[in-house]
């Protein structure tokens, strides 16, 4: 199958919960994680209440993998428990993408995964995890 | 102010062989035995990688076949012929570039090695806190941190020239650095691997050396794209690849003048770089060997002495006015895509403003990887990203770009069916 499936291109051309005005007052917990070599960027908002997301708002620029992925995980956020998300692995992100990602673009797909982590890690006051442990969860 | 995109490229009547033969496009095809492939592949990505031709695949096969062994080292009839044909691609580079002695080419093998060679050897031997280095906005990596690890060790100052909003050097500021009587070496590009436009290099040098800087000359691109004679350009050092040449991989040169060479001291240690060891220390081998320790890239070597003989088969007025075409070309069908912007973003591309050897662009809404993930399954080679110029995309506003670059091998058609591919990516990507 094609990475640029519809469904991934419908969430690229019309992205869910993305913010374009400054959304941090709704959120206990913002974060920015940037995959340099490509230039994509996500800014992840989130608010949690009794260790349960509650809100999701985010914003960013990028490729069509990177934006994508970002809009179609946060509408599986809400809800979910932070031991739930600790939970969430690179399957986890390509089951949803339900595309393949090749070794070039495995950046781009786990750039959601790698901004939620560390925007968690930031919530419990926790240094950020590296990106090789983004990708290296299995 | 000389316009970026006007600038004449120079060209001299100075060949290897003092013949030509005309240029013949479909000819130079067969020659190069990647566009065998099926489907025919569409490459606009020489800028990072020239293709070779049978011409280059064959010296290095007859080498591994016939002559396979280590230079300067034994005695038997391998060895001295590996040596004689290692040393007679010397001398073709030095043709090439028509330097005064073959002592003054060395073999690397990279032009990024020959580049860290200079800031190493030369840099730390004479440069010290207080003086400048001077580098433009326009550099490739390469030419950026060894000198800003140059920085670090010797506590030097870079200084940066900047390009206006149509991308033309600001040699106002140059002229300013300059100034200050603390810049010991301006470390430019002959030609940007992103916007495609050649410096004046002939001012730069002509301004340096009155100051008395030298000048080093990143001609990573400039070499496959027009004459490189290091007499008439009157650089201090010249440094490029071979992969960009339309030879093998792992090879470099550095040209230096050789009364600046002789003022250097070794850089990597090893074999071949001394005269005698013993136990207590060594003394350096003569130039060019005390900068080539270990085993070169002796293949490699002949291979890129090969590729410059093949090339001067031709005339560069001919490469130069094809080329040309190609990116006017391409410029034209580029422009009648909606959302597309060249880079810089103020300039005016025409027939009569045309970058050399590569042009980028920026396209709304779709971002440089996908654009070049989806052409390249249809089999055209774009190249995507910062090109390695992370300070002149900052500089220009964008986080990447899309690059196209011709090559000798390239034709019309094939521009005109990459601008169609991408205009319907973009169609796909948007929606």
């Amino acid at each position: 199958m094609d990475v640029y499936a519809e469904n991934i291109l419908d969430h690229y051309r019309h992205p869910r919960n993305k913010l374009i005005a400054d959304s941090c007052q709704l959120s206990a917990c913002s974060h920015t994680e940037e995959n340099l070599s490509c230039g994509d960027t996500v800014t992840v908002h989130l608010a949690i209440e009794n260790d349960r997301i509650t809100k999701v708002s985010w914003d960013g620029t990028g490729c069509a993998i990177s934006q994508a992925a970002m809009s179609m995980l946060s509408e599986e956020l809400v809800g979910k428990s932070l031991d739930e998300v600790k939970e969430l692995m690179p399957k986890s992100i390509y089951d949803m993408l339900g595309v393949p990602i090749g070794p070039r673009r495995v950046k781009c797909a786990l750039l959601c995964l790698h901004v939620l982590k560390n925007a968690l890690q930031k919530y419990e006051g926790k240094p950020p995890q590296s990106w090789a442990k983004t990708v290296c969860l299995n | 102010m000389q316009n970026l995109h006007q600038n004449e490229i120079p060209h001299s009547s100075f060949l290897i062989h003092n013949y030509c033969v005309p240029l013949s496009i479909s000819d130079v095809r067969r020659q190069f035995p990647f566009l065998e492939a099926t489907p025919q592949p569409i490459y606009l990505d020489s800028a990072a990688m020239a293709q070779v031709p049978d011409a280059v695949l064959h010296a290095v096969q007859q080498w591994e076949h016939s002559l396979r062994s280590n230079v300067h080292r034994g005695m038997h009839d391998r060895a001295e012929a590996s040596t004689i044909a290692y040393e007679a691609a010397r001398s073709t580079v030095q043709k090439f570039l028509n330097a005064k002695h073959p002592d003054t080419i060395i073999f690397t093998k990279s032009c990024t090695e020959a580049i860290n060679l200079v800031a190493r050897s030369w840099g730390d031997a004479h440069l010290q806190q207080g003086d400048a280095v001077v580098l433009s906005i326009l550099e490739h990596h390469s030419n950026i941190v060894p000198w800003l690890q140059l920085k670090e060790r010797q506590g030097i100052d870079v200084l940066w020239v900047d390009i206006d909003d149509e991308g033309n050097l600001r040699y106002d500021q140059l002229e300013q650095h300059l100034h200050t009587g603390r810049v010991k070496l301006v470390a430019i590009t002959a030609l940007s691997n992103v916007l495609g436009c050649a410096p004046d290099t002939a001012r730069i040098i002509d301004l340096a050396h009155q100051s008395g800087a030298l000048v080093l000359l990143d001609a990573a691109q400039a070499i496959a794209h027009m004459p490189m004679d290091v007499q008439s350009i009157d650089c201090d050092f010249l440094a490029f690849s071979g992969h960009k040449l339309y030879a093998p991989t792992g090879v470099g040169v550095l040209y230096a003048r050789k009364s600046i060479l002789e003022s250097m001291p070794p850089f990597l240690g090893g074999g071949m770089m001394i005269r005698n060891v013993t136990t207590e220390g060594f003394s350096p081998a003569e130039l060019p060997a005390t900068f080539e320790a270990g085993t070169p890239p002796i293949a490699q070597a002949i291979g890129l002495a090969a590729a410059m003989e093949w090339l001067n088969q031709y005339s560069w007025e001919a490469m130069q006015t094809h080329e040309r075409n190609l990116l006017t070309q391409a410029t034209t069908s580029l422009r009648q895509i909606s959302g597309l912007q060249f880079l810089p973003q103020n300039s005016s591309f025409s027939i009569h403003h045309s970058p050399f050897g590569c042009l980028s662009f920026t396209l709304e809404g779709v971002h440089p990887h996908d654009l070049t993930e989806i052409l390249g399954r249809q089999g055209i080679a774009l190249r995507a990203g910062h090109h390695c110029c992370m300070p002149l995309h900052k500089r220009l506003g964008i986080p990447a770009s899309t690059r196209l670059s011709v090559g000798i091998y390239n034709t019309k058609e094939e521009l005109e069916l990459c601008a169609k591919a991408i205009d319907t990516a973009r169609q796909r990507l948007r929606g």
